[in-house]
């Protein structure tokens, strides 16, 4: 014998025990069709239902993603907020936003570029003698433009004098020409709000956002100066819509309005914010946690059809040491060490498992496919190659335990009373 | 050796092996005792047994003679409750069950009764079986497992599966499985019981091919016209050794050839004649 072959003998030996047990498996699989492919059913649908649930999951994550993104990523909004434990003395009118506040945070926060107060009310619309009720009318500052993306189709936005002299001037978006009637190009067009007459300086745009549900094309919109709204309305509440310089600087956009705030409303150190923050980051950090929820649940689901999946393969491994009990006496009497008869039928269990598994895969992959071709919104669905290879993992695992007992029943099986089974 | 070797059996005297050659089973003192709830049943009572490199023996014995309990001790699939059992040269009783396989690997062909071949398998793969569970012929085992098919006249048959081959090609199967490790021992466990008359004839003299080349064979049936091939007969009773004679020297073999040479024949010999008027006509 040469060096090369006391070398790698045992290693060749090991080896070729694996290969051709692995192969006898798959031989035992084949042979026994109907049998093993019921043995592998539910591991198949666990592993199949998980990676397909796994694949949507992705798909509504890139698509979620995709709308914020349209959305914008810099933006934010806050409110006034009365904390559950000053809710006997403060009052919600006490806490709301002030155009005042606006201007000190602009003046003082260096993060923050543009700002634009929102207030919004419904309103009886009357134009050319026709009366549209609860039309929605919200009151802004010029930059929202700016800030939620939405430009003049037609005429023009709010000038700084029509915020200065409370002018009423409005704009309106193509669902509430439609609705109300109005000219294709309304510009020049007065229009009547809550019994006062507004000239209409301009059409603007409308943002398709299906999933977000705000300013949908099918929702009629009309915009006065944030002044002009107050005054008409001095009661509506205040939100703000605020833009940073730099997504990447949320927090430190959040940390410095919370002190200008606190400051500016006297807050004591130990006394909650009288005001909300929140911004596209934290919406997106909550979708995360409900997804990361739904994986885990998933991974539960998958875990527990792995150990139905896994019982089902222990009973067949069972029923097979049990049929096979001369062919083991056989082997051990020809030589076969106990663990390598173990080794057997372990292996021939994880194959089982393995090649469930791989089954449901591509059955999950399939499902996938389907989605992301039939389900406009799916179409970045995919399964990402770290579940494949930890749906493998734990088929693999499923079938070490469940095959476990199995063979070690077959190991320590006595060769002289295994011959003479029947 | 010869120390060792001062049981006094009629096998001992100069056989056709010689009195020189070297022992492949050394028994002495061996009991089995087998425990069956609170009974203590005795297998197996002092049986000392020596068998020499290239005999050929077969061991009989009614049921329940313990002829089974010496044929599993003897191919080591179970340990000797006391005695000693050196088999070509290892102490056998001082091992565990791993090194046990490996000396039924190594050391020891088994030849079953139902031939015990693995049904989805081709006869080389069977015959390629115990070099699976060694390392030894880790390079050669396919070139091994021809050459013994060769050897047992299945050159042609490599590729078959069991069940497309007759009883008599199985067994021959079987007994080219048995030989790919070169044993030192051939152990046959009623290897014609499921045979015909003619097939039958067919492997004892594949065995007294074998034992004509120097393979040490030893096997267990009650079937006295197989027994006459062996040139020594061992007979068991009540877990003892009852009688260890050459075949021609054994008083029970000789009185059977006499019943059978007034009566009809053996059923052996009339197997042969067949096949030889068989063979004439053809001829």
């Amino acid at each position: 014998m040469n060096p090369f072959r006391i070398f790698f003998a045992p290693l060749v030996f090991i080896l070729r025990l694996c290969v051709q047990t692995a192969f006898l498996a798959i031989g035992q699989i084949f042979s026994r069709f109907v049998r093993s492919s019921l043995t592998m059913f539910g591991i198949i649908i666990g592993v199949a239902v998980v990676i397909g649930t796994i694949g949507g999951l992705t798909g509504m994550k890139g698509f979620v993603l995709k709308e914020f993104e349209t959305f914008g990523a810099r933006k934010m909004f806050m409110w006034g907020y009365v904390p559950e434990d000053m809710r006997t003395t403060v009052s919600w009118s006490d806490v709301k936003l002030t155009t005042y506040e606006a201007n000190i945070i602009l003046e003082r926060a260096p993060s923050i570029e543009k700002l634009s107060p929102i207030c919004s009310m419904r309103m009886d619309a009357n134009y050319d003698g026709k009366l549209v009720r609860g039309v929605d009318v919200s009151g802004i500052w010029p930059d929202w433009h700016d800030i939620e993306d939405r430009q003049m189709i037609f005429g023009r936005p709010f000038s700084r004098i029509d915020i200065e002299e409370n002018r009423q001037v409005c704009f309106v978006n193509a669902a509430a020409v439609d609705e109300m009637k109005l000219d294709t190009d309304p510009t020049g067009d007065y229009l009547q709000l809550g019994g006062r007459r507004f000239l209409i300086v301009g059409l603007v745009e409308t943002k398709d956002l299906q999933f977000m549900g705000n300013g949908g094309d099918a929702q009629s919109e009309v915009f006065i100066p944030f002044e002009t709204h107050k005054m008409m309305n001095p009661y509506t509440w205040t939100n703000f819509l605020l833009q940073m310089t730099d997504p990447e600087q949320a927090a430190d956009a959040e940390a410095s309005i919370r002190f200008i705030l606190r400051k500016h409303r006297n807050l004591d150190p130990e006394a909650e914010d009288t005001f909300q923050i929140r911004m596209l980051q934290s919406v997106i950090e909550q979708f995360n946690v409900m997804a990361n929820g739904i994986t885990l649940v998933a991974s539960i689901i998958v875990g527990f059809t792995l150990l139905v999946g896994g019982v089902g393969i222990m009973n067949i491994m069972l029923a097979s040491v049990s049929e096979r009990t001369r062919e083991i006496g056989l082997r051990k009497a020809v030589g076969a060490q106990p663990l390598v008869v173990l080794l057997q039928f372990l292996i021939e269990a994880v194959v089982l498992c393995v090649v469930g598994g791989a089954i449901g895969v591509l059955i999950g992959m399939g499902i996938v496919t389907l989605l992301r071709q039939l389900v406009s919104w799916m179409s970045e669905a995919a399964v990402p190659p770290g579940w494949i290879i930890l749906a493998f993992g734990a088929c693999g695992f499923c079938g070490v335990v469940s095959g476990m007992f199995p063979a070690i029943k077959a190991a320590s099986l006595n060769p002289i009373n295994a011959l003479r089974h029947e | 050796m010869s120390a060792t070797t001062a049981i006094p059996t009629q096998a001992d005297a100069p056989a056709r092996a010689g009195a020189a050659a070297p022992a492949t089973i050394e028994i002495r003192g061996l009991h089995k005792v087998y425990k069956i709830g609170e009974e203590r049943v005795h297998a197996l009572r002092d049986v000392d047994l020596t068998i020499r490199r290239n005999e050929f023996v077969a061991i009989m014995g009614a049921s329940g003679s313990g002829k089974s309990t010496l044929m599993n001790i003897l191919g080591c699939l179970d340990g000797a409750t006391k005695g000693a059992y050196v088999l070509n040269g290892r102490p056998t009783h001082k091992m565990g069950m791993g090194r046990l396989a490996r000396v039924r690997n190594e050391e020891i062909g088994f030849i079953f009764q139902s031939f015990e071949l693995l049904p989805r398998a081709s006869a080389l793969k069977n015959v390629m079986l115990p070099m699976l569970y060694s390392a030894k012929h880790l390079f050669s085992a396919r070139r091994r497992a021809k050459r013994s098919l060769e050897m047992v006249g299945l050159a042609d048959r490599m590729g078959h599966k069991p069940n497309q081959l007759s009883g008599g090609q199985r067994q021959r199967v079987a007994v080219a499985r048995a030989l790919v490790n070169d044993p030192a021992l051939l152990l046959a466990d009623e290897p014609t019981g499921n045979l015909d008359s003619k097939t039958t004839v067919e492997i004892i003299d594949l065995f007294r091919e074998l034992h004509a080349s120097g393979q040490t064979i030893v096997i267990v049936t009650h079937e006295e016209d197989v027994a006459g091939h062996a040139e020594r007969i061992v007979r068991l009773r009540d877990g003892e050794v009852m009688s260890d004679y050459p075949t021609n020297d054994d008083p029970v073999h000789q009185d059977w050839i006499e019943r059978m040479a007034s009566g009809q024949g053996s059923r052996l010999e009339a197997a042969r004649d067949e096949t030889a008027s068989v063979e004439g006509a053809e001829a």
